[in-house]
């Protein structure tokens, strides 16, 4: 209750002092008004950061001006002037000091909100989560559903208060998929299934971009994403799968082409297409995976395996997600080691 | 026939926009009026002895503040179209391309030839003097950097009127900058262009790295060195490490699309993301590499005007040397939403925050050079006073930034493009414009007025808070970086009105320190004293600008401050100290300096043409470059008439004709 009025506080006055800056209203700073847990530790930690910053930030800035005004060189002045004192141990001591202690505190918070925040954790929740494959392209972003086996390009809904597991990829350049109202980005890398947990607390349409510049038509990737009741999202399913055409090999080849595409909706999807868009560079039978680095390679190490022996071919898109992310999340907590 | 050539200059010019063509009316009109100046003036002769050849510090270092304003016009030009462009929702003043196109110059031609050169500029005009020496240690390559950057820059800039611009970003993330995503010539122009202005930076590094360590003058020991020249130190030993890791990246890029090769791509077992560090790993410490000479010259002014000495010497320092150690170390904080893990984005995160502890320490060690001093503020304070407020609020963004889980949502936003322009342009801009305000009278003998500065100091201030202050709110709102247009509904319009104001105002500001450049020239007031501001360092201790050789006699260097403590003595009336007289009291000797050379501007030129050749693929165009390069080369390495004595009695005679002038 406590931690909640602090909070409540905190915010009111980080907001106060945007506002005063800025005169418009607050619903606009969608980044500062987030709708699902991640873009809310995420805002907490904005805020921590910036009071711990202002703790030496503001005194700092009063002294500039009062050194400046104090010690101003005008006929007749009271204050002192030592032209030799260049040194003293103990004042040094301490701005060495301060910083030490401010930025040892904000690493320690930094960590610790870090493994907290990490994209591909999952999230606590007692409903299933609901995998999304997101591919960017040239330039437009495809979704694809491998549980409803639907798919939607520049446009993606999903029920509320359920963890979704979006899982990125690119066909060609880097992206990088930010929904500010949910959390923070994450890169969509061609050659890679990147994992990024979100989830939506409340129902509403909330501004999608990709924020990493990919050539030409770069601004023309943004998108609405929208979270609705469960009943809303699967009556929405049920209308997609039975008055929307299929996305078929050669749709999705036409759509590959660069170029900037409306909001389309797909009843199906070709069986293991997001595997294909991301093994697509993969030379058949060799070795050119392993040649990748960093903990998301070997994931998509994996995947080409899977791809190649069909072993797996009876297990559903969604196993294979999931055994390909979760070998994503433990390599991730390997690479720094 | 006639269809050919019209083929081919279709492909080879830049067509089909009115505002290009009026660049290229007008870049042809000023060449030709340039050429026609210099005939009618007989001035050529005398552009190629006494400049283009010139291996004089102070005169390279002129050349390049001049190439470096021209830089600043261009990419300030740059800053206004993009501006221009985001001040309404889906504006169609700039075409995708061509707005692309433009961010991408934007950021290369401000922090590799706008910022690069102002600094090599000081450098090459201060640091000789302020240690005491004639020259830098490697004269010759000092020309051979200067040209290759020059060259290297035209190759680039060339791009806007020839064959298009390149538009894949200022880093040139690959697979948008290979072949797949960039097919035109652009590219090409930005890997050569970099690609040779860079090793002029690379040899530069090492120039003044020597140069510091070996030509101090007697008795200067490390520990009393001016500050200035410990951030030059800390600097080029920066640029020693990092700069090799740039040439390799984009000889690699350049393997890649020329070659065929697959390095940096989609297939064949290419890995972009390699590039993206490599990058970085110079790109990071690059950005150290331009604040840390701005930190040397706020240093000097302060004291300066302040009257007081540098409080914390040693503390700076440590400082500046524990910033250029740990900017190696920080460059993944570029990318941590490429997923590394969260062990990766906790070492960056906490490697990124301890550099902001040297910083802040330096900045307590200005405040504390300003207590219990004596401040005056004419222009050069005026900037070091701005820089202070505009730095401390800059670092703590970046701090913010730092903070690995928040930046997913500062990211590519223009909370992000904020930040960098605050300690940019707060840091940098600010920090050269200071030293150039207070070596001007130095460089040229004659004051700037200082009325004038002061109205350009006003319209820079209040312009870029004016510019910038509401990108950080537009980031928060979720505005993404490089994008051209927007949507109505996201209310991100007023906020882009404001900055494109502020953008103007800074516009408006350059227009008034080419006013006061112009009118202080017409109205030359020549300073006499040659120590115009009651300088600390040695450089206030010879006329200016400073003859030929600097110092007829080597100064014999006992403490911090050495020019200052000698005046110190002077005032007291007490005697000179003995090894100081001694010095002082010498007979002059000849003295030794290196002769004038055209060899490093052919060799460049032929860099340059060699550097067309490849971006066109013109074989016959590359081998004569190269070979160019080679008979420079040889040329060199055969010339044994490299240097030369200047007798006594000219020494004399200027000596008497600079005192003369006191």
């Amino acid at each position: 209750m406590m931690r909640r009025k602090i909070r409540t506080l905190a915010t009111g006055l980080f907001l106060a002092m945007v506002l005063l800056i800025s005169g418009c209203s607050s619903e606009q700073y969608i980044v500062l008004d987030p709708k699902g847990p991640i873009g809310e530790s995420q805002k907490d930690l904005i805020i921590i950061s910036t009071l711990l910053c202002a703790v030496i930030i503001v005194p700092v800035l009063i002294l500039t001006a009062i050194i400046v005004w104090r010690y101003r060189d005008r006929p007749g002045r009271k204050a002192a002037y030592a032209p030799e004192w260049e040194h003293s141990t103990k004042l040094e001591v301490t701005w060495w000091a301060i910083p030490i202690v401010i930025i040892v505190t904000l690493a320690i918070i930094t960590g610790i909100y870090t493994y907290k925040l990490e994209p591909s954790k999952p999230l606590a929740s007692e409903k299933e989560p609901i995998t999304i494959q997101v591919t960017s392209m040239d330039w437009k972003w495809l979704f694809k559903y491998p549980g409803e086996n639907i798919a939607t390009v520049n446009y993606v809904k999903f029920p509320e208060d359920t963890p979704i597991r979006f899982q990125l990829t690119s066909d060609t350049a880097m992206n990088s998929f930010w929904i500010p109202q949910l959390g923070g980005q994450l890169y969509s890398m061609s050659g890679m299934a990147m994992t990024l947990y979100l989830q939506a607390d409340e129902q509403g349409s909330y501004y999608g971009s990709g924020a990493n510049f990919n050539g030409m038509d770069f601004a023309q990737m943004t998108f609405d994403a929208d979270a609705v009741s469960q009943e809303e999202y699967d009556a929405w399913v049920q209308e997609v799968k039975s008055s929307s055409p299929a996305l078929t090999m050669e749709g999705y080849e036409a759509l590959a082409k660069p170029g900037r595409s409306d909001v389309q909706l797909f009843s199906s999807f070709p069986e293991g297409l997001f595997e294909h868009i991301v093994t697509q560079y993969v030379e058949e039978g060799s070795s050119g995976a392993h040649s990748h680095h960093g903990a998301q390679a070997e994931s998509d190490e994996e995947e080409a395996d899977e791809e190649a022996h069909h072993d797996h071919s009876e297990a559903s898109a969604d196993t294979q997600a999931t055994d390909a992310s979760e070998a994503n999340h433990d390599h991730a907590g390997h690479a720094g080691h | 026939m006639w269809d050919k050539i019209k083929d081919f200059s279709s492909e080879f010019f830049v067509t089909g926009d009115p505002l290009i063509l009026g660049a290229q009316v007008s870049i042809g009109l000023t060449l030709v009026a340039i050429v026609f100046t210099l005939t009618y003036f007989k001035k050529w002769r005398w552009l190629w002895t006494e400049w283009l050849t010139s291996v004089d510090h102070k005169k390279i270092g002129i050349m390049y503040i001049i190439a470096s304003i021209l830089m600043l016009f261009r990419g300030g030009v740059d800053a206004l179209l993009m501006r221009v462009q985001l001040a309404a929702p889906e504006l169609e003043f700039l075409h995708a391309d061509h707005y692309n196109a433009i961010f991408t110059t934007h950021g290369v031609i401000m922090i590799l030839f706008m910022a690069m050169p102002l600094m090599f500029g000081l450098f090459n005009i201060v640091v000789p003097l302020q240690i005491g020496a004639r020259d830098v240690a490697f004269p010759f390559l000092n020309s051979l950097s200067f040209w290759m950057f020059f060259f290297g820059a035209m190759l680039f800039n060339v791009s806007f009127i020839i064959g298009g611009s390149p538009d894949a970003g200022w880093l040139a993330y690959p697979p948008l900058s290979e072949l797949s995503g960039s097919p035109g010539v652009g590219q090409d122009f930005y890997i050569w262009g970099i690609q040779i202005s860079g090793i002029g930076s690379l040899a530069t590094g090492i120039n003044f790295v020597v140069t510091i360590l070996k030509m101090r003058a007697p008795g200067m020991k490390l520990m009393q060195m001016p500050m200035f020249s410990w951030s030059v130190l800390s600097s080029c030993v920066t640029i020693m490490f990092a700069f090799p890791i740039l040439t390799v990246t984009l000889f690699l890029l350049f393997l890649d699309r020329y070659l065929g090769a697959h390095f940096f791509t989609l297939d064949g077992g290419g890995n972009p993301m390699m590039y993206i560090n490599l990058i970085w790993m110079w790109g990071h410490p690059e950005v150290y590499i331009v604040i840390l000479p701005a930190f040397g010259i706020f240093s000097e002014i302060v004291a300066t005007f302040s009257k007081k000495k540098l409080f914390g010497y040693k503390s700076m320092v440590f400082a500046l040397m524990s910033i250029s150690f740990f900017s190696f170390f920080t460059w993944a904080h570029h990318f941590f939403t490429m997923g590394s893990g969260a062990n990766v984005n906790a070492f960056f995160a906490i490697t990124t925050m301890i550099i902001a502890i040297p910083t802040g320490v330096k900045v307590f060690n200005w405040l504390f050079t300003m207590y219990r001093g004596k401040l005056s503020f004419p222009t050069p304070m005026l900037w070091t006073i701005a820089f202070i407020p505009c730095f401390v609020v800059g670092g703590m963004t970046g701090v913010l930034l730092s903070v690995a889980p928040a930046d997913f949502q500062f990211h590519n936003s223009y909370f992000l493009i904020a930040h960098f322009h605050q300690v940019l342009i707060g840091g940098v801009v600010f920090g050269y414009f200071a030293g150039l305000y207070y070596w001007w009278p130095k460089m040229f003998g004659f004051r700037l007025h200082e009325g004038l500065g002061k109205w350009a100091f006003w319209f820079w201030n209040i312009g870029f808070y004016v510019c910038f202050m509401p990108q950080y709110a537009l980031g928060l709102m979720g505005m993404t970086r490089r994008f051209n247009e927007y949507d109505f509904d996201m209310g991100w319009q007023p906020l882009n009105v404001v900055s494109t104001v502020g953008a103007f105002l800074m516009g408006l500001a350059f227009i008034f320190q080419v006013w006061q450049i112009a009118h202080s020239i017409k109205f030359f007031k020549k300073e006499t004293s040659g120590d115009a501001w009651d300088g600390r360092t040695l450089e206030w201790s010879i006329p200016s600008p400073a003859p030929m050789y600097n110092f007829a006699r080597l100064p014999q260097v006992t403490s911090q401050d050495d020019w200052w403590e000698k005046k110190q003595r002077r005032l007291r009336g007490e005697a000179e100290l003995p090894e100081v007289a001694a010095a002082e009291q010498a007979p002059l000797e000849p003295i030794h300096m290196p002769r004038n050379s055209g060899i490093p501007f052919i060799m460049s030129f032929s860099w340059f043409v060699a550097g067309f050749g490849f971006v066109w693929d013109w074989k016959w165009m590359i081998v004569v470059g190269l070979a160019g390069v080679i008979i420079s080369m040889l040329a060199r390495s055969f010339s044994y008439n490299t240097d030369y004595y200047i007798p006594v009695d000219e020494v004399e005679r200027t000596e008497a004709a600079a005192r003369g002038a006191h």
